[in-house]
């Protein structure tokens, strides 16, 4: 009688690995066997901080034996800038152009959850072309950053070409950003309220051709790393994490996915548009870096079709909601009405005033879960703002994930994490 | 309408804007988290979050002179605003409620699977009041509990390897706290040293 291999109650799959791999004492710290320690010779090497295989300045001080990662822990803080403390400095309005500054890859994730958070507590309508509008923009930041992240892991593995290809596209979908909002990153596209400005004319058309050409064009990507013997080598069953221990460490995103846990905050908890347009939720089972990998490629797929959804279904009307108290009233007026000239005196001046009370949003940020905690008195400055952003969270898991691993693949996993130092130091 | 009224040290339930935020004793906070994870399924720690209430509600109510409290606890009462020699007050229109201690560590919590459910796990301590950890609970608590200790300077009790996580490792002060000046860190290697 054949036993039944072990399934993971949380995902109904085999099992990736039997147990528990997080550290002992430190769940973030891989330290090195005392009996080990005591026989073996062990090399301390440090890792970063400058270094162009860390993302930005992410430091490891890592143990070897060996070839072997016997020992790892990662340090954080390099580019710690203090975004929290000075937007509790700021009106909300010039808040929100520090929020997206902190992941300058997922930069308008970054925005619409902070502006978000303003709404909730406002407890604002929006227009549906704004909302629609939004989740065109995300879906293409989503891409975006994908495409930054296959194009720098896969140079990190040796395949150089692909920077160039990913690069191209995500001058495309630059191109499409400074059209909506005048600048290629840090748009400042969302406001309090719906979009700062109007769908601009021949955006359509430019992005629909976008979606023309993108699927062909992440064939192409994969026709280059699929079938080569090199990459698959060096991603497959490297940097395991269960899908038990990568809840457990609070792993979200397509790192959670990879692992085989079907989660997705944009259908489990549907913001925006995402309730409305038709897309599959991609989930390997293998919890590698190969899984990472093939969840990104898929969702990028995903997100090309819900962008395609997003330019079909764009209703037409207004693009921002008709609350003076809250949004700047339209330029024209301001030669002609004397309220309009007092509000938007008062807006830029003072700020709107955010009704007292606490809350917390989460949205599916390229990288996973990231969430804003938003504190307000009342007042026109945010009294504490807290951004749960998933790069920080994904460095948690890396010492599970590298145990045992070979110094070489260290880089492999440490790509297929895709942190962005900025956003995780904050 | 409590549904979590069972759990341990129990203080308030409440619920505004969606979300549902639950105070419990800071003693037994770790009970709670066990209860919270094993009995009601919350087996994800998304967030953990600060929060300094020092000078809440102390910019006063704007516009127009208010009188002395007849005594400190009167809630009813309007504190002088708007100094005349400085025009445009950033008072508020009206005082927000008072809070139990200076710091909020609020845990947010998340019901991972089919029927997924958020949650606002919440503990309220002075400065230099110990919070117990939850690390052994939720592993993810780590690098949370680390950051309240730099940015807020809450005494987590318990944490394995409580040390400055985003600021230098001898750094003085917590910055994320109210009475923390911005731009006010001095500046290193300069000529004054």
């Amino acid at each position: 009688m054949a036993i039944a291999p072990a399934r993971d109650p949380l995902t109904n799959r085999p099992r990736i690995y039997e147990g528990s791999r997080i550290p002992e004492r430190v769940p973030t710290i891989l330290e090195v066997d005392p009996v080990l320690r005591e026989e073996g010779d062990i090399l301390e090497i440090n890792f970063g901080p400058n270094h162009p295989s860390t993302h930005g300045v992410l430091r490891l001080i890592i143990q070897l034996n060996g070839e072997r990662v016997v020992g790892l822990e990662a340090v954080i803080g390099y580019l710690h800038t203090g975004f929290e403390k000075n937007m509790e400095a700021k009106t909300y309005w010039k808040a929100i152009t520090y929020a997206p500054r902190m992941d300058y890859v997922a930069y308008q994730a970054n925005e619409y959850v902070f502006v978000a958070a303003i709404e909730k507590l406002l407890q604002m309508e929006i227009p549906p072309k704004a909302t629609w509008m939004r989740t065109l923009m995300l879906e293409l930041n989503r891409l975006h950053s994908h495409l930054v992240w296959l194009g720098t892991g896969a140079l990190e593995l040796g395949a150089v070409s692909m920077f160039w290809y990913c690069f191209r596209e995500r001058d495309a979908i630059l191109d499409l950003f400074e059209m909506v909002g005048g600048a290629r990153m840090h748009t400042r596209y969302f406001q309090a309220g719906g979009l700062a400005e109007d769908i601009p004319i021949g955006f359509y058309e430019e992005c629909q051709r976008f979606c023309d050409t993108m699927p062909a064009r992440i064939d192409e990507y994969e026709g280059m790393l699929d079938g080569q013997a090199i990459f698959l080598e060096r991603t497959k069953g490297v940097g395991l994490l269960s899908a038990a221990d990568a809840v457990a460490l609070g792993q979200s995103g397509p790192v959670l996915r990879a692992s085989g846990v079907d989660w997705d905050i944009r259908r489990s908890e549907p913001y925006l548009a995402y309730d409305d347009v038709d897309f599959d939720v991609p989930v390997e089972a293998d919890g590698d870096v190969y899984a990472r990998y093939r969840v990104r490629m898929r969702e990028m797929r995903e997100s090309v079709r819900i962008v395609q959804q997003c330019l079909d279904g764009m209703p037409e009307g207004p693009w921002i909601a008709d609350e003076r108290k809250v949004v700047l009233p339209p330029r024209h007026e301001l030669h002609t009405s004397m309220e309009s000239l007092i509000h938007h005196f008062k807006l830029v001046t003072e700020g709107y005033r955010v009704p007292e009370g606490e809350v917390y949003v989460p949205i599916e940020s390229p990288r996973g879960e990231l969430g804003c905690y938003l504190v307000s008195d009342g007042g026109p400055r945010p009294w504490r703002v807290r951004f749960r952003t998933p790069s920080y969270v994904v460095l948690q898991a890396a010492p599970t994930a590298m145990s045992n691993a070979l110094i070489a693949d260290l880089i492999a996993i440490v790509a297929s994490l895709d942190n962005v130092m900025g956003e995780a130091d904050r | 309408m409590t549904r979590y009224a069972d759990a341990p040290g129990f203080v308030e339930e409440r619920e505004a804007l969606g979300e549902v935020t639950v105070v419990v004793e800071r003693e037994s906070l770790r009970g709670a988290a066990e209860w919270f994870r094993d009995e009601q399924g919350f087996n994800f720690l998304a967030d953990l979050s600060t929060a300094d209430y020092l000078g809440w509600g102390a910019k006063g109510v704007a516009g127009y002179w208010g009188s002395p409290p007849p005594s400190p606890q009167t809630r009813d009462w309007t504190p002088p605003a708007r100094d005349l020699n400085a025009p445009g007050s950033w008072g508020l229109q009206k005082l927000p409620e008072p809070k139990p201690k200076r710091f909020s560590v609020s845990y947010h919590l998340l019901a991972l699977g089919p029927d997924p459910r958020r949650l606002r796990l919440q503990v309220w301590c002075d400065d230099g009041e110990p919070v117990p950890s939850v690390i052994r609970v939720w592993p993810a608590a780590d690098f949370f509990e680390r950051e309240a200790w730099d940015m807020m300077g809450i005494a987590i009790d318990g944490h394995p390897y409580l040390k400055r996580i985003l600021m230098d490792d001898d750094w003085e002060g917590h910055p994320q706290r109210k009475d923390y000046p911005l731009g006010g860190e001095p500046v290193r290697f300069s000529d004054e040293d």
